[in-house]
């Protein structure tokens, strides 16, 4: 017998969830993000010229989601490493709404930062 | 009377999920309803139970998808809607219906050194343990273990690493960790800090979700990593 959905229906599943995948998703985007700042190896007008890509509403979207995805992951894990590195205390389902908190204040501020 | 529509897994051939309607009783568990089922309707349904309250263990399956304790667990806590699945635990090989092998699941408990091996004898004093020692405190947190295999049924980590210790063996270790009469505590950290030990658990405390005795292996888990690391940097293991 293997497990379905019904048995991974709780918060911290969740919060595994969403981990791995905004960590394998930014494992993909880092290759973008160097290459896009490697530009400036071949001057200042290189770079300006891939940075201008970063005007596009369809890019500020994608990076919107970039920064909400590391937001996530960090106090994602953040909140792994405080739960495997400090005493345990009940706070384990707090921690994991703090990091949801944290993660979408980030990526709004972001947002209207772009737009 | 109102009646239960029920599925149970049935392993015959390839195996499936039979049709079965049992009337739905004041404060029937979901133990009656299987021993309903093979006392009233199909004498060959294979189940395991012993104790009926909750302290032998032997009465864990899958009910509507999560791994419980079919003896204490009221019908009306697992249905709304009169339905019900019952399936054996998972991760575990089944032998018929809904008994499962547990071999693996208690030969783990031996490889995570899970027998307490003290230094006195029965010509010794008492060893004085102050019920509010630290140790003490995450002993009897998680002590009461049933063996009942719930958290092994729920743990991701055991499904895809078949030699995974699992939530029940770590969460042995760690009240043995903390038994401070025990004689065996590096040799411990070694056995449970190997790749299938404690570094493997995820913290998805799915285990600690399904564990009927409030048990979090999660946090024992969490603290055997902490003390394999630091043995390991004491050059201990
Ligand atoms: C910002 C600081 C970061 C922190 C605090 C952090 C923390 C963590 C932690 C604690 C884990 C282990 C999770 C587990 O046990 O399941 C992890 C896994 C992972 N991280 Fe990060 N990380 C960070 C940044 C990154 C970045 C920038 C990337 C992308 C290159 C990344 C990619 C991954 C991947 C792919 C995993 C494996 C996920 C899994 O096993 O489920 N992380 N991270
Ligand atoms: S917390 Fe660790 S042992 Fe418990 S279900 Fe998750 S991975 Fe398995
Ligand atoms: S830790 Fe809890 S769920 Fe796991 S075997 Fe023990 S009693 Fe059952
Ligand atoms: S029959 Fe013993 S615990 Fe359920």
């Amino acid at each position: 017998m293997k497990n379905d959905f019904r048995a991974r229906s709780h918060p911290a599943w969740w919060a595994f969830a969403l981990h791995r995948l905004s960590g394998v998703l930014l494992a993909l985007f880092l290759p973008a993000h160097f290459w896009s700042l490697g530009h400036a190896l071949e001057g200042a007008a290189a770079l300006d010229g891939v940075l201008q890509w970063t005007a596009l509403p369809i890019v500020k979207f994608g990076e919107t989601g970039i920064v909400l995805l590391l937001a996530a992951h960090m106090t994602g894990g953040i909140r792994l490493l405080m739960i495997e590195f400090l005493p345990w205390r009940d706070w384990h389902k707090t921690l994991l709404a703090v990091a949801a908190g944290v993660s979408v204040a980030t990526g709004l501020a972001f947002a209207l930062n772009v737009f | 009377m109102a009646s239960l529509k029920v599925t149970v897994w049935r392993s015959a051939g390839a195996g499936g999920y039979q049709a079965y309607e049992v009337p739905r009783l004041e404060a029937q568990t979901v133990l009656d309803v299987v021993t309903y089922i093979q006392r009233v309707i199909d004498p060959s349904l294979s189940y395991r139970f012993a104790c009926r309250v909750g302290v032998c263990g032997s009465c864990a399956m899958n009910v509507n998808g999560k791994a419980r304790w079919t003896c204490r667990t009221h019908v009306e806590k697992v249905t709304a809607d009169g339905k019900l699945q019952i399936a054996p635990l998972s991760n575990l090989p089944v032998i018929k219906d809904l008994v499962t092998n547990m071999e693996q699941f208690f030969d783990k408990w031996a490889k995570a050194r899970g027998r307490f091996s003290g230094a006195r004898t029965r010509d010794d004093d008492f060893a004085r343990v102050m019920p509010d020692s630290p140790q003490r405190r995450n002993v009897d947190a998680g002590i009461e273990c049933i063996g009942c295999g719930a958290c092994y049924s729920a743990c991701d980590v055991v499904q895809w690493n078949p030699d995974y210790l699992g939530p029940a063996a770590l969460n042995r270790a760690w009240t043995l960790h903390n038994d401070v009469r025990d004689t065996m505590h590096a040799e411990r950290l070694a056995a449970v800090a190997g790749d299938a030990g404690c570094h493997a658990c995820h913290t998805h405390t799915s285990c600690s979700e399904r564990c009927p005795k409030q048990i979090s292996p999660t946090i024992g888990i969490a603290g055997l990593k902490r003390a394999a690391a630091a043995a390991a940097l004491d050059g201990e293991i």
